[in-house]
């Protein structure tokens, strides 16, 4: 089945769009990045909400949270360089440990950036951002899931960070609301447990069918909430398939793969993989050639998949 | 509004607790505290409308963000002889389980703190956020923010100062304590702060200097003046040149004090210097 080629960071935009229209309080702050950030709409829509702050990333984590206090929801947007990174301690103190109800909104993350190179793909964010208390951390794969998360982070009262990215790849989960925290079951399987996040989600569906071909019956599950993350369906997973993938367009060091490693060495110890990139920066090029040079597309999550059902024997 | 006499004695009471507060736990920041205290008292006493029945979104009240949070224990004694929690909760000051935490927070819920700050430079952005959701939400209450001299080597102070003077967020008073002293030593030795009324001045802010911080007239006129500045359409800058451990003759004129607490012999001669007005806590 062919599906749409658009990209998340328009799910972001059609998503903020709509929460302008449904609730009053929402608001949208951008430093410098409306356009990347697909926020122009909203700015058109609702311009005495949008509030443009210049290249000035850590003055806009504080007058976010500021914002918050007296009811606004304020929605920041830029790369994700600079939503977590740069400004890290801002949103530590202003934002996480003073429970701000500040949404992070951040595009451009991850490796496919591509041609920017390495200074503006981060791949550390996921693990700097689920470290901090009290921080949801959401990593959304397709446009339809990203708008459908733009929309469920307004309900939900509290700092969140949502990922997203800037290439155009399939959409093709159904525009059904977004449950923070709750992970998607994509297909059934019984040898090997996938769990993918962001763009990663539609290779390990690729992965799927090469997977088929050489008997390996895999379980696909798109992992949509990092923190918190959902722990009842990855056990029920495991202990059905015994053994794990997990796969992210993130350093492996910090990322999902460790968020499930300890979950698993917990409560159910079995062999894992980890898709990711591997203590390394990244560099300029397309997406997708970097995707399979960082060993993080379908090919790798096959590999993968492959190798750690023989480790489980 | 309260008389000046009786301004006056708040401070004295206040330079007590500061100094039992921080002899208490052997640590915090003494210097700076009472530098501030005209100023803190000032606010909460005559110049701001608001609410010590606390409650966090502040809507139809003056508010006030304190960026340099080192100074929390100022900020805690105002607090309490305010009225905003029982002023023997001071003598928990930075101990374990206590709501008085060493820099202020929200986390431990203690009425009157609207935002963490420690981590220098951030408390100015909070301000503006705020100011800017009591425009959108016709709340005509102003809000003020305090800010050390030293504090202003951050960058992040700057990005805050711009974008206050350029999308002129009028509803805003910026107070500097100028008191030209940092841990390591003087603002001029460790890294200058050049002349802060055209630094200011050149970021659209409209300044104002008072040349004794610790002069309470002197700080309620600057206050009072703020009020029909802000029609002006720029945000209000107040240099307050202060002296750092101010009533305490050992503790002034030397950046020594800024974070140590004094032994019980400093103590007592500290409050030798400082008459108890409304009884200690």
């Amino acid at each position: 089945m062919e599906f749409e080629l658009k990209d998340t960071r328009s799910g972001f935009g059609a998503g903020l769009l709509e929460l302008g229209k449904t609730n009053n309080n929402v608001v949208a702050l951008c430093a410098d990045l409306t356009g990347s950030l697909k926020m122009d709409a909203f700015e058109k829509e609702f311009p005495n909400r949008f509030f443009q702050i210049g290249i000035a990333e850590a003055n806009m984590m504080g007058i976010a949270a500021g914002m918050t206090i007296g009811g606004k929801i304020p929605f920041t947007g830029t790369f994700a360089n600079f939503s977590t990174g740069r400004v890290y301690d801002q949103i530590r103190q202003s934002i996480a440990y003073s429970g701000k109800n500040v949404k992070i909104c951040a595009s451009h993350a991850g490796i496919t950036l591509g041609e920017d190179g390495a200074t503006h793909q981060i791949l550390e964010d996921i693990g700097l951002m689920k470290m901090l208390p009290g921080m949801t951390v959401i990593n959304t794969c397709d446009y339809n899931q990203t708008k459908q998360a733009t929309i469920a982070i307004a309900q939900y009262q509290g700092p969140v960070y949502l990922r997203f990215g800037r290439p155009k790849v399939p959409n093709f989960t159904t525009e059904e609301p977004f449950e923070i925290g709750k992970a998607i079951c994509l297909k059934e399987g019984t040898d090997v447990s996938i769990f993918a996040t962001g763009h990663t989600v539609w290779e390990a569906l690729e992965a799927e069918k090469k997977l088929k071909e050489n008997n390996v019956s895999c379980e696909i599950i798109n992992i949509t909430t990092i923190k918190p993350l959902d722990e009842s369906a990855i056990l029920a997973s495991i202990k059905k398939t015994k053994c794990a993938v997990t796969a992210e367009e993130h350093q492996i060091l910090g990322g999902l793969g460790g968020s499930i490693s300890q979950l698993t060495g917990r409560n159910f110890p079995i062999p894992l993989e980890f898709v990711g990139v591997n203590d390394s920066f990244g560099e300029s090029g397309k997406p997708m050639d970097l995707m399979k040079k960082y060993n993080i597309d379908r090919d790798s999550i096959f590999s993968a998949a492959m190798k750690v059902v023989k480790k489980k024997g | 509004m309260t008389e000046i006499v009786e301004l006056k004695k708040v401070c004295s009471q206040v330079r007590r607790d500061i100094v039992r507060m921080v002899h208490g736990c052997q640590s915090g920041h003494p210097g700076g505290s009472l530098g501030c205290v005209e100023f803190l008292v000032s606010l909460y006493f005559n110049i701001m409308k608001h609410n010590n029945k606390f409650n966090m979104e502040g809507e139809q009240e003056d508010l006030f963000f304190l960026s340099n949070g080192h100074i929390s224990p100022v900020f805690y004694s105002v607090l309490a002889r305010s009225g905003y929690f029982p002023i023997d909760e001071l003598k928990t000051f930075r101990q374990i389980d206590s709501r008085l935490q060493g820099h202020p927070t929200t986390h431990e819920k203690l009425p009157g703190v609207r935002v963490a700050s420690g981590s220098l430079g951030q408390g100015l952005s909070v301000a503006i956020g705020s100011a800017i959701t009591k425009t959108l939400n016709s709340d005509i209450h102003t809000v003020y923010c305090l800010c050390g001299d030293g504090e202003l080597q951050e960058g992040q102070i700057w990005e805050a100062i711009m974008y206050a003077g350029s999308k002129k967020v009028n509803n805003l008073i910026l107070a500097v304590d100028v008191n030209r002293q940092q841990i390591c030593g003087s603002t001029e030795d460790i890294l200058s702060l050049g002349d802060l009324t055209t630094k200011f001045t050149a970021f659209g802010w409209k300044v104002l200097e008072v040349t004794n911080g610790n002069n309470i007239e002197s700080v309620l006129n600057a206050l009072n003046t703020t009020q029909k500045l802000k029609s002006n359409g720029q945000p209000v800058c107040i240099l307050l040149n202060t002296e750092m451990g101010y009533g305490v003759d050992y503790m002034m004129g030397s950046h020594k004090w800024h974070g140590i607490a004094p032994n019980d012999e400093q103590l007592q001669k500290a409050l030798d210097q400082l008459e108890e007005t409304l009884g200690d806590y």
